[in-house]
């Protein structure tokens, strides 16, 4: 059952950190519409282009993809943390019950 | 647990909270400006998903080769740190490269390999849950698996043709984004030492109880 929650909530993780890196959706025809009015750039397929200095349209949003990683990183050790430590509680108060068992039945 | 364990923790956590200001004062990589920063956390990442295959495997034959059972609780550890670190690898990983390359994936030899290991890990979790009896044996061959796939995973890059960086890319890096990096992989080490004891702990917690059950059956 742990194993299980443990399976969505990576999953629900999984699929907020690519909400978040993909950000509002872009429609096919606009894409489309917006490659056919640039036209050709041949000379900007043969020369390197710096980063910085890419036109708006063309640059995807960095800080949002950067951000969506360390968020995915920190939330997954931390859920994995709290996913053990739940684990180690649970184990630990069933062997105590047990141990408190065996030695009211003088077994222990 | 042992007396090193709470210090450690307060160590690892302070440098995991020191650690993005280290990031942020890094320099940006000419090419690919900021979203090159994906770098000092998936880099360490990669190397504990590499280092739990290693250590699950050597546990695995351990266990397979001299039937000890605190070997076999080790490896069930370590493959869990596996898939944890393999999927904060594969995750990082196509968010930096969809800025870097284009594309969130490419089946390249480097990141297809990566993908096997974890899914090896996986599977070796799968197996032990679900596999019922003698599931121990058949994980511990499997563990074998994923690490031979580990040296394959690492040298790769320098082997194949691939647009994933080279192993060589890291010793040649400048002080100032060298040192965030060391930083964090040193954050990560003590991390997965951290964890990966917290998670035997855990198994000789059940192996306990195990036995406890038996001696109320007896």
């Amino acid at each position: 059952m742990s194993t299980l929650r443990a399976l969505v909530a990576a999953i629900m993780l999984l699929v907020a950190s690519a909400a978040f890196a993909f950000g509002p959706p872009v429609s096919a025809d606009n894409v489309v519409a917006q490659a056919q009015s640039q036209g050709p750039k041949q000379e900007q397929q043969n020369e390197f282009t710096p980063i910085e200095q890419l036109p708006p349209q063309e640059q995807l949003p960095a800080a949002r993809l950067l951000i969506a990683a360390y968020v995915f990183v920190l939330a997954a050790l931390f859920l994995y943390v709290v996913s053990v430590s739940r684990r180690v509680g649970v184990v630990r108060r069933e062997v105590q019950r047990l141990e408190a068992d065996l030695k009211r039945t003088g077994r222990a | 647990m042992p007396k090193w364990y709470i210090p450690v923790a307060i160590v690892c956590g302070l440098m995991f909270v020191a650690s993005p200001l280290l990031i942020a004062n890094a320099p940006y990589e000419a090419t690919m400006g900021l979203v090159q920063k994906i770098f000092y956390y998936h880099m360490p990442s990669a190397i504990m998903f590499l280092v739990a295959a290693v250590v699950c495997g050597i546990a695995s034959a351990r266990y397979l080769f001299a039937g000890a059972p605190h070997q076999d609780r080790v490896a069930w550890a370590a493959a869990e740190l596996a898939v944890l670190f393999g999927i904060i690898t594969l995750v990082t990983g196509p968010l930096w490269a969809r800025k870097a390359w284009g594309v969130w994936w490419q089946w390249d030899v480097r990141l297809t390999s990566s993908l096997m290991g974890w899914m090896v890990a996986v599977a070796y979790l799968l197996v032990r849950q679900y596999g019922g009896a003698g599931s121990d044996k058949l994980a511990a061959g499997l563990a074998l698996f994923g690490m031979a796939n580990v040296p394959f995973i690492y040298i790769s890059v320098n082997y194949w043709r691939t647009i994933h960086p080279a192993t060589s890319v890291v010793p040649t890096l400048p002080v100032s984004m060298g040192f965030p990096l060391w930083f964090c992989l040193t954050a990560f080490v003590l991390l997965f030492v951290l964890l990966l004891k917290l998670r035997i702990y855990l198994e000789e917690e059940r192996a306990r109880l195990d036995s406890l059950y038996l001696s109320i059956e007896e």
